[in-house]
């Protein structure tokens, strides 16, 4: 290209000027939405924190760690419930773990561009948004059914199956971030393959796989629909996995619908607690993802 | 880029015609070859990378390869170790000898070979454990020592890749918190470490400042008393002060290989002298 087609400074002040003023009124505009969507978005936030306050520190004394459900009248609280959600998370989280860690290390590590690795990557991302409530009826038919009854167990799987596509998703994710000349580095030094994933990889990503098996865990700590059908509930104290087993979520929704006003208090103590485990588990994974 | 109009403009620049010229430097500079390559070719996929290598890395010798950018001196360094291998898609043809078996044959022990032909590479690659541990990761995968053993060779490692004054008292901390150089460093005692035979640089001070570069270097040319060394660099000032032997390589050929005085000072080819004084590249 010749020098002479390049233009030279351009000499209009008035059409800068309108220029200016264009943009500056696109800017004004686009920053007004802005603000305003933001505005809208954290009035419904505060709105439902406060209202959850509000109501659910009324009822929250020792009680409701210290007694298992009552019926409507007597004093009861919400051990039962807590415990249970606190054993069913537990081996949901145990089982989808290491499953989910072993599918993405799959897909990150030794199946990158494979056509096995893509199918399995997107029936795992469908997994991930697939609404609860179908899990649950899945594992009602597996479970539930064939083995004649609700129990603490189905609920754990249902809760095993929410977490896996979580897990897979962050362990390919964080295993994609470790750069390319460590695993060459790992090799080069005449490692065999597993060494270098399980002794060098895993280490390199542990901090984003912990904090993707702590979000799934405040996942599936919240979820009702996969234990509607699978665990039901139990209204007392239970820690037998074979039978009908007491949850959070499932506690509050049997109460929240109820018409007594002590019951109803207790739900929206109950949605306090989960709420404030919730984030508290929040808070833990980005700490433990910042000190990486 | 195409591979069929290469020759020509090649042998235009150098009408001497290059294939029979190369000097075996090897003898030149009176060592026997610790690894000789043999009509080597190399392909990423259909793309042929390296043409009709012939070079001999002489035994205890620092080799440098100089040329411009995707002339294949890299690619030649991952021919040694096998890295290639990683990679489907990847393949070389040819001779590479080494204690008389060709290591680019399919039937090689690859863990074996990179334990003889260690690498250290052009950013520093600390693994996110302690400095002990980098250290001893490498050896566990070849040798079961006593812990005192293991000590002993952590030191001695660290002692040869001159780094050990700077982190003995830090062994038991992550090796992430060191600088660039001293990563770099502790990189190369972790090669040291296994004991290979060869150790192969790719630009290993591309990453660091003056200073740490000159380590290095002191470095190359200390351990050249063990170790034969093969050394990538886009520095001819580097390759000067460390080789003993210059390959310099230009769009996947080798146009000539010399001692390092000569190829710098008196080149044999017109590519080399416009290359080293700085006309392209």
């Amino acid at each position: 290209m010749s020098a002479t087609t390049i233009p030279g400074p351009r000499k209009d002040p008035a059409a800068a000027a309108r220029l200016g003023a264009r943009r500056r009124r696109a800017d004004l505009l686009l920053r007004g939405f802005g603000f305003a969507a933001t505005l809208l978005g954290l009035v419904f936030l505060v709105s439902i924190l406060a209202t959850l306050f509000w109501l659910g520190l009324g009822a929250l004394n020792l009680t409701v760690f210290t007694k298992v459900t009552a019926p409507p009248g007597s004093e009861g609280g919400l051990l039962n419930a807590i415990v249970g959600s606190l054993v069913q998370v537990g081996i949901g989280t145990a089982v989808g773990t290491p499953i989910g860690m072993l599918v993405g290390t799959y897909l990150a590590e030794y199946a990158r561009g494979s056509a096995l690795g893509n199918a399995v990557r997107f029936v795992s991302d469908i997994l991930l948004s697939a609404p609860s409530i179908l899990i649950g009826l899945f594992v009602y038919q597996i479970m539930v059914v064939p083995f004649g009854g609700f129990s603490g167990w189905a609920g754990s799987v249902a809760l095993a199956i929410i977490v896996i596509p979580i897990v897979v998703r962050t362990t390919e994710d964080m295993l994609s971030l470790v750069p390319n000349t460590l695993r060459e580095a790992v090799i080069g030094l005449g490692a065999p393959k597993w060494k270098m994933v399980t002794l060098v990889c895993w280490r390199a990503a542990m901090s984003g796989i912990i904090t993707g098996i702590l979000l799934a865990l405040a996942r599936v700590a919240g979820e009702t629909a996969p234990l509607l059908f699978t665990s039901l509930g139990n209204n007392g104290w239970n820690i037998d996995l074979a039978r009908p087993y007491p949850s959070l979520p499932l506690a509050i929704y049997a109460y929240a619908g109820s018409p007594y006003e002590d019951w109803i208090a207790l739900a929206w103590t109950g949605a306090l607690i989960i709420t404030l485990g919730v984030l508290g588990l929040n808070i833990l994974a980005r700490s433990v993802f910042r000190q990486k | 880029m195409s591979g069929t109009a290469l020759p020509s403009e090649a042998s235009a620049i150098a009408p001497q015609g290059f294939g029979g010229m190369q000097a075996r430097s090897s003898e030149a500079l009176n060592a026997t070859p610790r690894i000789a390559m043999r009509n080597l070719d190399f392909y990423y996929g259909d793309n042929r990378a390296l043409k009709a290598i012939d070079l001999d890395l002489p035994e205890r010798q620092v080799t440098g390869m100089i040329g411009p950018s995707g002339c294949g001196k890299s690619t030649l360094l991952r021919v040694l170790n096998r890295m290639y291998s990683l990679y489907p898609g990847q393949r070389a043809t040819g001779e590479v000898m080494m204690d008389g078996r060709n290591i680019i044959a399919p039937d090689i022990d690859l863990n074996e070979l990179r334990a003889r032909v260690g690498m250290v590479f052009q950013k520093p690659t600390p693994f996110p454990m302690t400095i002990h541990e980098n250290i001893a990761f490498g050896v566990r995968l070849h040798e079961r020592l006593s812990k005192p053993d293991m000590e002993e060779r952590v030191e001695w490692a660290l002692t040869r890749a001159a780094i050990w004054g700077e982190v003995k008292d830090r062994l038991h901390s992550s090796a992430l918190g060191l600088s660039g150089g001293q990563q770099q460093r502790l990189c190369i005692a972790r090669s040291i470490a296994v004991r290979p035979e060869v150790i192969l640089f790719d630009e290993p001070t591309s990453a660091l400042d003056p200073i740490s570069t000159l380590k290095i270097e002191e470095l190359i040319d200390e351990l050249k008393r063990d170790f034969t060394i093969a050394i990538v660099t886009h520095n001819m000032q580097q390759a000067a002060r460390c080789a003993d032997q210059v390959a310099f390589f230009y769009l996947g050929e080798l146009i000539e290989v010399a001692p390092a005085a000569q190829l710098f000072t008196a080149p044999r080819h017109l590519k080399t002298q416009e290359y080293i004084t700085g006309r392209f590249g």
